[in-house]
């Protein structure tokens, strides 16, 4: 299912957000600090093709950027580098007319479905409110959308004067899938959709994102830090840490024959719901924390933690390259010579 | 582990309600397990299912009114902790039985450093000194490898990531060598890397102290690899309990069996949709006569929705809540899937 799917969609080349924190004046050196400006490089230098109907699984841990590089793509935050195309067109810098324009295609997601739909609003003005800023509809026609798109996510229709409040979690997320389709979006963003929701409840909504995706050709950038929930989901899966994507492969490949040293890692560490699986399993304990994104170490910026780390990985910047066909990874230690880390 | 004998702690017909303007909720509703020595038990169920308040109880930690104890024995070596007054389950609470919680930023003082809060724990519990109590808690944040822990000590909680906090919850815990370890959902708020860790170390540190826990989590995932034994929660009750590698193997309830399949399973090809328990989770104030999982049960019969279900004995350590546990035990002999 992974191959040609069709047109590229969307197309980043080497974006970046930086955050300026400030710091590194005068005042600064001399109440003790490092002299040095602080910035948060929260996506540094991303490239990636999604293509038309296809879902890409973005994954890492909290403070990694995956949720900055999502919300960069529909620029919901400025792009401080590098091109992010949408159908050849760069939104990063384009005008705020032509943005405007462009937001109907591009839709998000939200983690939180009770903090991600205003409490004062009935259902019906929640999924109604985009169908009118966006002019597909007035008045009595914007009902019976959102009495369609209603259906569309599994909710009655009859719901539509009801507030957010009266709903269970499970249903507010689809109240939030309802209003992200109802300008009927090419690519959505979905920022951890499920991660907020019960096990029987997430089946459920992913389920429902992936009928909605065969049925309106829909492309998903999937965000998530469940790594179960994002190899079920994604046709590829690109992960994410520190700033930088460090592996890209099909979601089969990344989770069969991971070649980054903290994919191998992640992979390692998620739990499985079979306790013979786990007596058995060797795992790969990273140490320490998740290093700050301010100012992110040297080099390679897993170095820290990585067990193959060597003084080039210090100095060395790895690029992403593609190490088995249509498998990329950015690490030094490996090449199309020799994929294996332990080998090197 | 069969032996009743060497029970440190025995929870039999545990009822905990609470009184709400919808009517009384029995949050926990007639729970009963037993825990030996050095055991590990893992408690799963989602979220309103009952699985904190039956573990709340057991610490005597529910808000009264509007919450009540109604019925039940909690036997903790020897004593009825519902008999005790409120005094004495304190002198257990942090010393004897400890917990932590999903959220360790909300669990610590967040104007008190680390070290003040180690201190008080054995200062209470153990009579320490000052001085005894400071060397302690540095011993203790080396045992949960906080790295630098003589200087770490004097840092106050917003100094460290969430993962090293739960760490420090650790400590704290363990500091008096508790015989029981109640620990709450501790991974859920923390990146996959440092859940792993944490999970070791909780590993690691029960083996060489040789407490008992009850693990308390939404995620099959981590009791799979934990426990040795688990009990399924719905709606205040428990729908199967068995030992670990039976509960995930031969399943007996239908709503268990559900869960295990709506995992998404790293091994399968993606594409195929998952299973999915359709409906959602019961409003636990009004629940049907029958079987509260029944409207969600794709076996369904007619007597489910009429009569509540018996907890059939499956094996001398199996139960399931079900009016088929023994046809769906059956079934998943075939390796379900």
């Amino acid at each position: 299912m992974t191959e040609n799917r069709g047109n590229t969609l969307i197309s980043l080349e080497g974006l970046k957000v930086y955050y300026d924190l400030g710091g590194g004046g005068l005042l600064d050196r001399l109440t003790g600090g490092s002299g040095e400006r602080r910035v948060v490089k929260a996506v540094d230098g991303v490239s990636f093709d999604i293509k038309e109907g296809e879902t890409l699984g973005l994954v890492g841990e909290s403070g990694c950027g995956k949720s900055t590089l999502g919300k960069a793509l529909l620029r919901l935050t400025d792009i401080t580098g590098g091109r992010a195309l949408f159908k050849g067109e760069d939104i990063a810098h384009m005008s705020g007319r032509q943005l405007r324009e462009k937001r109907r295609h591009l839709q998000m997601i939200f983690q939180d479905p009770y903090a991600s739909l205003n409490p004062r609003m009935t259902v019906g003005n929640i999924i109604g409110e985009p169908i009118r800023t966006f002019g597909l509809a007035n008045g009595k026609s914007v009902e019976a959308m959102v009495k369609d798109v209603m259906e569309t996510v599994g909710l009655s229709r009859r719901f539509i004067k009801r507030y957010p409040h009266e709903f269970s979690g499970g249903q507010r997320q689809r109240i939030g899938i309802a209003r992200a389709l109802a300008v009927d979006p090419e690519f959505i963003v979905a920022d951890e959709p499920i991660s907020a929701l019960d096990v029987s409840i997430q089946a459920q909504i992913m389920n429902l994102m992936q009928e909605l995706q065969k049925e309106k050709n829909l492309t998903y950038l999937f965000i998530s830090h469940d790594l179960r929930a994002i190899r079920h989901v994604s046709d590829r899966v690109a992960v994410m840490y520190l700033g930088e994507i460090v592996e890209l492969a099909t979601g089969k490949e990344i989770y069969d024959e991971p070649l980054h040293p903290y994919s191998k890692a992640l992979i390692s560490a998620v739990p499985l719901p079979d306790p013979e699986i786990e007596a058995k399993r060797e795992r790969i304990i990273l140490t320490g924390d998740v290093p700050s994104p301010i100012n992110p170490p040297t080099g390679c910026h897993f170095h820290t933690r990585c067990p193959y780390a060597i003084e080039d990985c210090k100095k060395t910047d790895p690029q992403l390259v593609e190490i088995k066909p249509d498998h990329f990874a950015a690490c030094i230690r490996i090449s199309r010579e020799r994929p294996r880390i332990e080998d090197a | 582990m069969s032996e009743n004998n060497g029970n440190l702690l025995t929870v039999n017909d545990l009822r905990t309600y609470f009184q709400t303007e919808d009517g009384t909720v029995k949050a926990v509703d007639g729970v009963s397990f037993q825990l030996t020595k050095g055991e590990t038990i893992g408690i799963v169920g989602e979220s309103g299912s009952g699985k904190s308040v039956a573990n709340l109880s057991i610490m005597r930690l529910i808000p009264e009114p509007p919450g009540k104890i109604v019925n039940g024995d909690i036997i903790f070596d020897g004593q009825d902790v519902r008999k005790l007054s409120i005094e004495e389950v304190r002198k257990i609470r942090g010393k004897r039985i400890a917990m932590i919680f999903q959220d360790p930023m909300t669990s610590l003082n967040p104007f008190l450093k680390i070290s003040t809060q180690l201190m008080e724990v054995t200062q209470l519990h153990l009579g320490h000194t000052k001085k005894q109590a400071y060397d302690h808690a540095v011993e203790m944040l080396r045992k949960v490898e906080i790295p630098d822990p003589e200087k770490r000590v004097d840092n106050y909680p917003h100094e460290f990531s969430g993962g090293m906090r739960q760490r420090v919850m650790i400590a704290m815990a363990l500091s008096c060598q508790p015989e029981l370890l109640i620990a709450d959902e501790p991974t859920t708020a923390l990146d996959v890397t440092i859940q792993a860790q944490i999970l070791e170390l909780i590993k690691e540190l029960k083996d060489e102290l040789g407490t008992s826990v009850i693990l308390i989590t939404h995620d099959l995932g981590v009791v799979a690899g934990m426990t040795d034994k688990i009990i399924v929660m719905y709606a205040g009750k428990i729908f199967e309990s068995a030992p670990t590698g039976e509960l995930f193997e031969r399943p007996a309830n239908p709503y268990t069996k559900g869960l295990l399949r709506s995992v998404p399973d790293p091994a399968h090809e993606h594409g195929a949709p998952l299973y999915q328990i359709p409906g959602l989770p019961p409003d636990v104030a009004h629940l049907p006569p029958g079987c509260p999982f029944a409207e969600r049960c794709e076996r369904s019969k007619e007597i489910c929705e009429r009569e509540f279900p018996p907890f059939v004995q499956i094996n001398e350590n199996h139960h399931s809540l079900c009016h088929f546990a023994k046809e769906v035990y059956a079934e998943s002999a075939g390796g379900g899937e």
